[in-house]
């Protein structure tokens, strides 16, 4: 919407800007990042000096104030640099645009401006061990106290945890139900609040996952995020708009991994000829960006409507979820293939584009859920028709 | 002289990852759909202009491209990284460099700046004849392919890489400079200030409104690409390479 607006020619000069950014200083560095498990704060505080931690947030709060369509573009470049960078960006992105949305005058003056430079980092705490899919079910507890609430229990799979600054946390304030949960903002150092070790993963692995314990942390009143109880659906709409930066960063990582299985088969050669020649691997390649330019076209039609508050948002933004990560993980397993024997050896770069794209099927809600939500809408009369 | 202006040249050239296409004709190369960018060397020449602003020697830069109406995409640019306004000098046809020197010389005249820096040659016709036509026509002292620049004062402390080692010699202000590569490395665009930049004025002047009428002196006969690139293999061994390379007669 808003850069529908703007002149020809400065939505390209962005999305430039931030290619020229990801080849020039992330893609260099992804694969050592990768085997050194290495969290590249130098860069990502780089990225908050060119204005990417604070994408989503209106400019008046010292944000770009873009929209997703041309957010996934940004995504998209960022993440044909570094796969593991940009997903930590979206994430970063996503629990920033919470505080500029629902954090009151103080939260947004104090933090805000720290969150949107990238001087500061933050994480976003939905998932527990024993609520994941059923993320509805968490159990973390937010006792009122006097001047503010008291934090209990243990979030899981928290991306960034450990070195992040901010911590956003949904929790109960009532004992059940999604309309009992609220969203915090706490600093992730706070007393109470500790860490588990450094989970050892596929993909992903320049980013620490780690669990998040709360143990009696109190956080005051004016940190909660938006009103009591409203937590659950401020999260889930956030997730609307992480799930269409996924789906960017699967297709970002997709035309990285295409791209180099183009330049492989023209250099391989076997039976006395460039691979390149042979009808199975031009096939190959063909249905790899067809394929992938039919995700990308869904995933702007579902940015535009989350732009334009359809009302099939929601569903949108999971069927371009579900669609985009499985293609590109098709993808890279494509151009894996097209490597033979190299292409699982860690001197090229398809085996981290496939470990990294079989994350993306998996979190941000895991493409079932991503089914769930799309047949629960076809499934509704009212809402049928915005998916038809 | 901190309220110095330091005029920079920013040529639009088909973007250097581009891989070339020759008109089938014969009579230039392919430009249309083609990604265009500015001049490496140019950007080069408008990050040092930018850096002598910032340290406080300079007060305005200006960026001006000569070309067509499209160069106002790298005037924008141009704009984003930090140049204060934007002139574009339209002409009919691709100028040569005896022309574009001569509407720097006019912009000059009417800008009065301390310094012009330009790239010291551009990608695409690495004529490399612009800013040594501009000091001649101007009279004014030249320093080209800077690697290294120090202003003091009325003068200015110029590094230069040349075949035989580094040089170091001194000019007055004003001044021409053109740029080498490794004289700095250009900033990454904020996305902001990519926002911002459309607030920023681009004055458009005719090459005939600033008394350039001839635009070409020299006559392309052919435009033919290079004989394409043998393909080369792989050896097993250091013997098979020492062997291949004496059977093709290298060592």
């Amino acid at each position: 919407m808003k850069e529908e607006q703007q002149p020809d020619g400065q939505e390209q000069a962005l999305v430039e800007a931030v290619a020229r950014f990801a080849i020039g200083q992330l893609a260099p560095h992804a694969a050592a990042w990768d085997e050194s498990e290495t969290f590249p704060l130098p860069q990502l505080r780089q990225a908050g000096a060119l204005g990417l931690c604070g994408l989503f947030v209106s400019e008046d709060h010292g944000g770009l104030g873009i929209g997703r369509s041309l957010g996934v573009r940004l995504f998209e470049a960022l993440a044909e640099g570094c796969t593991s960078f940009a997903a930590f960006l979206s994430i970063h992105n996503m629990a920033t645009a919470m505080v500029a949305r629902f954090g009151g005058a103080v939260v947004r003056q104090q933090h805000l401006p720290e969150l949107t430079s990238g001087a500061k980092l933050a994480s976003y705490c939905l998932t527990e061990p024993e609520a994941g899919s059923d993320a509805a079910a968490l159990r973390t507890c937010a006792a009122r106290r006097d001047d503010g609430y008291v934090l209990d229990g243990a979030k899981a799979f928290i991306s960034g945890a450990g070195d992040t600054q901010w911590l956003v946390v949904m929790a109960r304030t009532a004992p059940v139900g999604s309309k009992g949960i609220s969203a915090f903002l706490v600093p992730a150092d706070h007393p109470g609040v500790s860490y588990g070790r450094r989970e050892r993963k596929l993909g992903w692995r320049s980013q620490a996952t780690r669990m998040v314990l709360f143990q009696e942390v109190f956080v005051p009143e004016d940190h909660r995020l938006g009103a009591e109880g409203q937590g659950f659906a401020m999260a889930l709409q956030a997730l609307d708009g992480g799930r269409l930066n996924i789906a960017a960063c699967s297709v970002g990582t997709a035309r990285a991994a295409l791209r180099e299985a183009i330049s492989y088969v023209k250099t391989r050669r076997q039976f006395g000829q460039s691979i390149s020649q042979f009808q199975a691997v031009q096939f190959r390649l063909a249905d790899m960006a067809t394929e992938l330019h039919a995700a990308r076209a869904l995933l702007d039609q579902a940015a535009r409507h989350y732009d334009a508050g359809h009302r099939a948002t929601r569903a949108f933004c999971a069927m371009a979820k579900r669609f985009c990560t499985d293609v590109a993980f098709a993808v890279a397993d494509g151009a894996l293939e097209l490597h033979g024997g190299y292409g699982v050896l860690g001197d090229y770069p398809a085996e981290r584009h496939l470990r990294d794209l079989r994350l993306h099927r998996l979190l941000e809600g895991t493409n079932d859920i991503m089914r769930l939500i799309t047949a629960r809408q076809l499934l509704d009369d009212h809402d049928m028709e915005g998916l038809l | 002289m901190s309220d110095m202006k330091i005029m920079v040249g920013v040529k639009r050239v088909i973007d250097y990852n581009v891989r070339v296409q020759v008109k089938s004709d014969g009579s230039g190369v392919v430009t249309d759909g083609v990604k265009m960018s500015i001049n490496p060397f140019d950007e080069i020449a408008l990050e040092e202009a930018l850096r002598l602003k910032e340290a406080g020697k300079a007060a305005e830069v200006i960026a001006v491209s000569v070309g067509p109406s499209q160069a106002q995409e790298q005037l924008r640019t141009a704009l984003a990284m930090g140049a204060d306004r934007g002139i574009l000098v339209t002409t009919a046809e691709q100028p040569q460099p005896l022309a574009v020197a001569k509407i720097f010389a006019a912009l000059y005249a009417k800008e009065q700046p301390g310094l012009v820096i330009l790239g010291k040659q551009a990608i695409d016709d690495d004529a490399g004849q612009v800013p040594q036509m501009l000091a001649g026509l101007l009279d004014v002292a030249q320093a080209t392919n800077a690697s290294k620049v120090e202003l003091e004062g009325e003068s200015a402390r110029v590094t230069r890489e040349i075949d035989t080692g580094i040089e170091v010699i001194e000019i007055r202000l004003p001044a021409v400079l053109s740029v080498d590569l490794r004289l700095n490395e250009p900033r990454y665009v904020k996305l902001p200030d990519i926002m911002k930049a459309k607030k920023k004025p681009i004055e458009t002047i005719d090459a005939q409104a600033l008394g350039v009428e001839r635009l070409t002196f020299l006559r392309v006969i052919k435009t033919s690409t290079p004989p394409a690139r043998q393909g080369g293999h792989k050896v097993g061994s250091v013997e098979e390479l020492v062997q291949e390379l004496k059977q093709r007669g290298f060592v």
